[in-house]
């Protein structure tokens, strides 16, 4: 081989190569042109998570791959390729926020939503693990009292369930009411995960006890809330509403709220 | 007339819409320049992969204007260079590579200029492609750079003065210097061999 510049020039012109398939498909999924999407266990079964560079983008129980290929497409206008499981990062973050963690920072790519719908996602995520809120209660924390309705279309419409826990949002009567992630009796079993017991609420909510004051503080709270949930029975006073409360001389709970739930019931 | 025309006018005008035809047609061009300069493949398609994100997220804050008037090959090609420059201060893999006249080109990195020959030729050619790999990575970065940009990537004197944000005449001297040192890498190590087979 001889060296002029002629054959060092043809030898690095051949030196050009093929990209990794891998590239294109990291590229697009990291600037959320592209999702991926892998089957990830929770309390109600395995669920299909999807992501992409700007955070979590869904949460559904996909019976399978094609069908929840064709939905997303659908709904997000982006494709969604398949991969062997979460990025360790992700699933350990999830599972620390289902175990109650809110410390943990999960993105979420609601690209494509409006804003009352993130107003009342994000309201959403302020409920603690363990606790419930009327519908009505989110609707006067973003100030929208009256949109109590929307607020139920808005927390149906909740793409990244379980991450945003739209299943502690119950009706206003007391009865936990629907839930997009398969129906009503997952909202029950995610609920009792949680510490909650569905049916001891129902059944308190059917007699009449929407608030619960203890009379050693004298502050009425929503029934849940965590306050509440330490008084002795010996000093938990039970409230149809919250005028009784108040004429028997007792402030609602700053934690809970419950004036909110009140405004709009 | 520039290929890119077409592109840059649909970039312009959708950038969701057509980012993806540039990663697909820009991605070979730009793996193999940060291959070449950092001679690790992993190291490369990550440079690669950050290049084409920071390309989007520039295009996004890009008003119509300003994407029209780009230069799509050497706006690119300054992007994936710059990566590759800070990964070539920073990392132990890079200071490895650039040292080692060793490196195995992976399967199904060949250079895709061999394929229409016989089996024969084709290792060969892999074999020698590998060698000029090596050698290549012997050059000081900024004369690497060059031949990568000019040889390996094709670049016109003009594009690479844009690329490397050098007068025409630097650039076309780091050019042919870079040859020039490679030249003398490659007798090296063909007396090299040569001692090797006598000895």
């Amino acid at each position: 081989m001889t060296t002029d510049d002629r054959d060092m020039e043809t030898a690095m012109a051949a030196l050009l190569t093929r990209a990794p398939k891998t590239l294109a498909p990291n590229v697009l999924a990291e600037i959320g042109l592209a999702d991926r999407y892998a089957r990830f266990d929770s309390p109600i079964g395995p669920l299909v998570v999807a992501w992409n560079g700007l955070g979590v983008s869904a949460v559904e129980a996909a019976p399978d791959d094609a069908g929840f290929e064709a939905a997303h497409l659908a709904r997000t206008g982006r494709p969604a390729h398949p991969v062997e499981r979460l990025p360790d990062r992700l699933a350990t973050s999830i599972a620390r926020r289902l175990d109650g963690d809110r410390r943990v920072r999960i993105d979420l790519d609601l690209r494509g939503h409006s804003d009352f719908e993130r107003d009342v996602w994000q309201k959403a995520l302020e409920i603690p693990r363990g606790e419930v809120r009327p519908y009505g209660w989110i609707a006067a924390e973003i100030g929208r009292p009256k949109a109590v309705r929307a607020v139920g279309t808005a927390l149906g419409h909740n793409p990244v369930p379980l991450i945003v826990p739209c299943h502690r949002v119950v009706r206003t009567d007391g009865s936990i009411g629907q839930y997009s992630l398969g129906g009503p009796a997952n909202k029950r079993t995610i609920l009792a995960a949680e510490g909650l017991d569905p049916d001891a609420l129902e059944t308190a909510a059917r007699a009449g006890v929407r608030y619960v004051g203890s009379d050693t503080t004298r502050i009425v709270c929503l029934p849940t809330c965590h306050a509440a949930k330490r008084i002795s029975d010996a000093h938990r006073v039970p409230f149809r509403s919250l005028g009784n409360a108040s004429a028997a001389g007792y402030r609602p709970c700053r934690e809970c709220r419950p004036a909110s739930g009140a405004m709009a019931a | 007339m520039d290929t890119d025309s077409p592109l840059i006018a649909a970039l312009a005008q959708d950038l969701d819409g057509s980012f993806e035809v540039l990663v697909r047609s820009h991605q070979d061009r730009i793996y193999s320049i940060a291959l070449r300069v950092l001679g690790d493949p992993r190291d490369a398609e990550e440079a690669a992969q950050d290049a084409f994100v920071r390309a989007y997220r520039a295009l996004a804050g890009y008003d119509r204007k300003r994407i029209l008037e780009l230069r799509l090959r050497p706006w690119l090609a300054t992007i994936v260079l710059n990566l590759c420059r800070s990964r070539l201060g920073r990392g132990p893999a890079a200071g490895r590579a650039a040292l080692s006249l060793d490196l195995a080109l992976p399967g199904g990195l060949e250079p895709r200029t061999d394929e229409s020959r016989g089996p024969v030729a084709t290792s060969a050619a892999r074999e020698a492609a590998h060698d000029w790999a090596g050698l290549l990575l012997t050059l000081p970065p900024a004369y690497r750079s060059a031949v990568v940009l000019r040889h390996v990537d094709g670049l016109s004197y003009p594009e690479l003065a844009i690329a490397l944000g050098r007068p025409e005449g630097t650039v076309k001297a780091q050019v042919h210097r870079g040859l020039a040192l490679l030249r003398t890498a490659f007798e090296a190590a063909q007396r090299r061999e040569r001692e090797e087979m006598t000895a």
